[in-house]
């Protein structure tokens, strides 16, 4: 997630606060993970060096009364980034795919690793689909996404489940 | 889980000729609780799911409905119980064509011998809460797939069973309209107190239960109790 981003689109609608942009923030996207203070005001301040931000001082105000607003460069690159395709990645499923392999390997049951991972995805799941119930369609799309996700997770789960005598011979080879 | 299950399947074997479909599978159902039987094609997860229904006897073991042997009661004695304490919920509605909506869900009433006027009434009410009114007097065949596993679904509560058992409910539809079923579905389940047992292979099917087993060549593994 390009927090940075995602602040200078939250500035396309106008002038804030950095206070201001980190609460508009976590309501809209920082559900699980709500942005820190310092998190915000050193993005912010990458974001200026890099000239996507410019400051309008308020007369007498300390740093943090600065009031951040979006420049032309700036509108230019959350252009970019929307229309860039986020790289797709499959890191669940090395680090599982590693674990299975070396379950092979060591004489462990590699199926009790695929039935754990399939009970803490399928937990998740429950929560995210409980969470669903009960939120409003930002809440319903952004759970939607998790819960596909994950449910990419466990289709590889089973696939290698079936696949696990095929996999264990070519692995003790 | 402390209380005594509601019903059990104990050590079932089962195989149709020469091919085995349960090999020592044993599950439990709580009662008012969600299971999702999870597992590949072919893994014997909706057998086993005929068999604690007592659409089909096992070979050897013992399927325990509220302390009663299913396996030892005659055919016309488990039928009873079908019809009385069970609900059924499958793929494709498998409502009756000739009959309205409406007609199909007050059919299970009708049979348990209620008049024709308060099953109609309660069917009425079924077809509200899953909000499928609108198709009240069309054919199965005029619904579209979404309304028609609603109606299924209303048919297999309206008698207020014990246990629904649910063969993969929302597997013909699109992911909008099978959540939409589900959540209905679950509700309704809830607030009436059935257990359901659920048969998927979509995981996001199953996430509306409340734990699951898997079913792999014919047993059960991985049973996790979540509440």
């Amino acid at each position: 997630m390009s927090i940075g981003h995602a602040l200078l689109g939250l500035l396309e609608g106008g002038p804030r606060h950095g206070y201001d942009l980190k609460r508009s923030y976590d309501e809209r996207f920082g559900q699980d993970r709500p942005l820190a203070y310092g998190q915000v005001y050193s993005t912010l301040a990458r974001l200026l060096k890099n000239g996507l931000v410019e400051v309008e001082s308020e007369p007498g105000a300390g740093p943090e009364r600065k009031k951040y607003a979006i420049t032309d460069a700036g509108v230019s690159d959350v252009g970019g980034w929307l229309a860039r395709p986020e790289k797709p990645e499959p890191y669940l499923q090395s680090t599982l795919y590693t674990k299975v392999v070396l379950a092979l390997l060591t004489g462990h049951d590699a199926n009790d690793v695929l039935d754990t991972q399939r009970s803490a995805h399928l937990r998740l799941m429950r929560d995210l689909t409980r969470r669903k119930a009960g939120g409003d369609l930002a809440d319903q799309l952004i759970c939607d996404h998790a819960l596909f996700h994950l449910e990419a997770d466990l289709r590889w789960l089973e696939l290698t489940a079936a696949r696990l005598q095929q996999l264990a011979a070519q692995v003790r080879a | 889980m402390p209380t005594e299950p509601l019903l059990t399947a104990e050590d079932l074997h089962l195989s149709f000729g020469s091919t085995p479909a349960l090999d020592s599978a044993s599950v439990e159902v709580h009662a008012g609780e969600i299971l999702a039987l999870m597992g590949p094609s072919g893994s014997g997860k909706s057998t086993l799911l005929h068999c604690l229904a007592g659409i089909l006897t096992p070979d050897s073991g013992r399927v325990t409905y509220a302390g009663r042997d299913l396996t030892a009661l005659h055919d016309n004695e488990r039928s009873a119980l079908r019809r009385s304490e069970f609900g059924f919920v499958f793929q494709f509605g498998q409502l009756v064509p000739e009959l309205t909506c409406l007609e199909n869900v007050a059919l299970p009433l009708r049979l348990g011998g209620a008049s024709r006027r308060a099953a109609l009434r309660s069917a009425e009410a079924w077809l509200e809460r899953l909000e499928v009114s609108d198709v009240a007097d069309k054919r199965p065949g005029q619904a579209s797939g979404g309304q028609g596993q609603r109606v299924a679904v209303a048919r297999a509560l309206v008698t207020r069973p014990k246990v629904v058992f649910a063969d993969e409910p929302t597997g013909a539809l699109d992911s909008l309209n099978g959540e939409r079923v589900m959540e209905l579905f679950v509700a309704a389940a809830r607030d009436t107190g059935a257990a359901v047992v659920l048969v998927t292979h979509e995981p996001r099917v199953a996430a509306y239960s409340d734990h699951e087993a898997v079913v792999r060549d014919g047993r059960v593994r991985a049973r996790e109790y979540v509440r």
